[in-house]
């Protein structure tokens, strides 16, 4: 898409003036190095990635989360919204652009995309041990991502152990991935954003902090 | 003029796909699907991921598992390498690299250390590959257990619960039969201490390859519609036995055409009175040595 799309959800919203955002430029050549950074993310778990991708996201969304949903979303992929990137030009954005269905229910979204607190991971599907690919992927906005910091992980893509800085840490999170982890295969799958820089954290991370041994 | 250098030409760069086709062959949503799967692929290691897999202007069996993987990872920044059984010249590796240099406008090589993308058929090349690199396989078979337990329901809960006595019991009636373990090319390996895998029909002298590799590993079955993948730096055991642990066949010969004793060989028939030639199976190994051992290169 190039230019400014009318579209009449958003009529007269305020964000954008009732104007929704391009999506890529070139969408098939966009969507492909997104997707390239974000495979090596995936096989690189805790490495920071940046998006190379010029993009004017939606308000409510990072450039990274947005390039993300145009590169992998459509109608086959429910997507669930947190109260933190919900607007309504959030909202029209995506269904404009991946016509994907925006769901109430985190349990029935294949994706979903976290810009305040992170929710339970436990509100996502996880998939079983039969079918563990038929999880979730959550999206989740953060506010800084070092390289250096008191996560260390480990686990298939890391060799050894590779240091992460994450904030904010909600508390929750580390426990409930350990537990998370001992439902292996089945799970749920992290892209952690900020800005356009990206880090991704499968399923088979293992997650602990300095110290612990 | 050769038929080769009549035909168009085609630009360098981005947005140079064939017109009248998408970049890359396959259209947005069918990439689409088959990147999200191979992110559960990279998240599940070892493990099989349906996917819708497309009719490809080529019978399955030719790598079409292989091909739908790499039109959806290749872009104008990289280049490919395409081989099959080792060898860059032969006709199915020729076809596919002429088929992305036409669809994706991409820079094709014959140089593993060259490579950013190198689709594989049987084989891994013999020079290591480093962080960075993508190697993706045409695979045939990809359920392991297929021949112990024909259906598929059975093999799916075989894997949930990691039951997998049935493949030992396999390489014990090796044993039992031969007094060794007679496998050696499709030897089921476990990815990450919890997947059996087949790591499509490679050499088992390739095996030991698969463990720990820097390059991230993708597997695609056209026919079957599977995707799997094996993400660097992952564990990759050999199924084995504590009294008979996995060894690797070595050939007592060494290549005829550049003397490489570390290198997985054919055996070629060379004249009508039956005399063997073994040459490398890696075309681009092979024919790197030779250059650098001055002779005149041969192809194997």
């Amino acid at each position: 898409m190039s230019g400014l799309v009318q579209d009449p959800a958003t009529a007269g919203g305020e964000a954008s003036g009732g104007l929704l955002r391009p999506g890529f430029a070139e969408p098939a050549l966009d969507a492909q190095r997104c997707f390239r950074t974000l495979l090596s993310a995936m096989a690189h778990p805790g490495r920071i990635h940046a998006l190379d991708v010029a993009i004017e996201p939606p308000a409510r969304l990072m450039p990274g989360s947005a390039a993300l949903c145009l590169t992998l979303l459509d109608a086959e992929t429910p997507l669930w919204l947190d109260a933190a990137c919900a607007d309504e030009e959030a909202r029209a954005y995506l269904r404009f652009h991946c016509g994907c269905p925006l769901v109430d229910d985190s349990r029935a979204a294949a994706f979903g995309l976290v810009g305040g607190a992170l929710p339970p991971l436990g509100d996502f599907a996880p998939g079983d041990d039969l079918a563990p690919e038929d999880s979730a992927t959550v999206i989740w906005q953060v506010e800084a991502l070092e390289d250096e910091g008191p996560l260390r992980l480990s686990g298939p893509g890391i060799d050894g152990i590779r240091a992460l800085g994450l904030a904010p840490l909600p508390g929750h999170f580390l426990e409930e991935r350990a537990r998370g982890h001992a439902a292996f295969p089945a799970g749920v799958d992290l892209i952690l954003v900020a800005g356009s820089r990206l880090v991704g954290l499968p399923r088979s991370t293992r997650i602990e902090t300095a110290g612990e041994g | 003029m050769t038929a080769e250098s009549s035909r168009p030409r085609v630009p360098q760069g981005a947005g140079s796909a064939r017109p009248g086709y998408n970049y890359a062959f396959l259209d947005e949503a069918t990439k689409r699907e088959i990147r999200r799967k191979l992110l559960k692929a990279v998240a599940i290691p070892g493990h099989q991921v349906p996917f819708s897999s497309r009719e490809m202007p080529l019978p399955p069996g030719w790598g079409t598992g292989g091909i739908q993987v790499t039109a959806s990872l290749v872009g104008p920044a990289d280049v490919l390498k395409v081989i099959d059984q080792g060898a860059d010249d032969t006709t199915n590796a020729v076809s596919i690299r002429r088929f992305f240099a036409e669809t994706a406008g991409v820079e094709t090589t014959t140089s593993t250390r060259r490579a950013s993308l190198i689709q594989t058929r049987h084989r891994i090349p013999e020079t290591p590959l480093a962080e960075g690199q993508i190697l993706v396989f045409q695979v045939p078979l990809p359920e392991p257990l297929r021949f112990l337990e024909p259906r598929e329901s059975e093999t799916r809960r075989l894997h949930a619960l990691a039951e997998y006595g049935s493949a030992y019991v396999s390489l014990y009636e090796q044993v039992a039969r031969h007094g060794r373990i007679a496998q050696s090319y499709d030897y089921p390996v476990m990815v990450g201490g919890r997947y059996l895998m087949r790591p499509s029909p490679i050499p088992s002298f390739d095996n030991p390859k698969l463990d720990r590799n820097p390059a991230l590993l993708l597997f695609g079955a056209g026919r079957e519609r599977r995707l799997y993948a094996v993400p660097p730096y992952t564990p990759v055991e050999s199924l084995s036995f504590e009294d008979r642990p996995f060894a690797v066949e070595r050939s007592p010969q060494a290549c005829d055409l550049c003397g490489a004793t570390d290198s997985f060989l054919d055996e070629i028939v060379a004249d009508d009175a039956g005399s063997r030639l073994f040459a490398c199976s890696d075309s681009e190994y092979c024919n790197e040595r030779q250059r650098r051992l001055g002779r005149s290169v041969v192809a194997p």
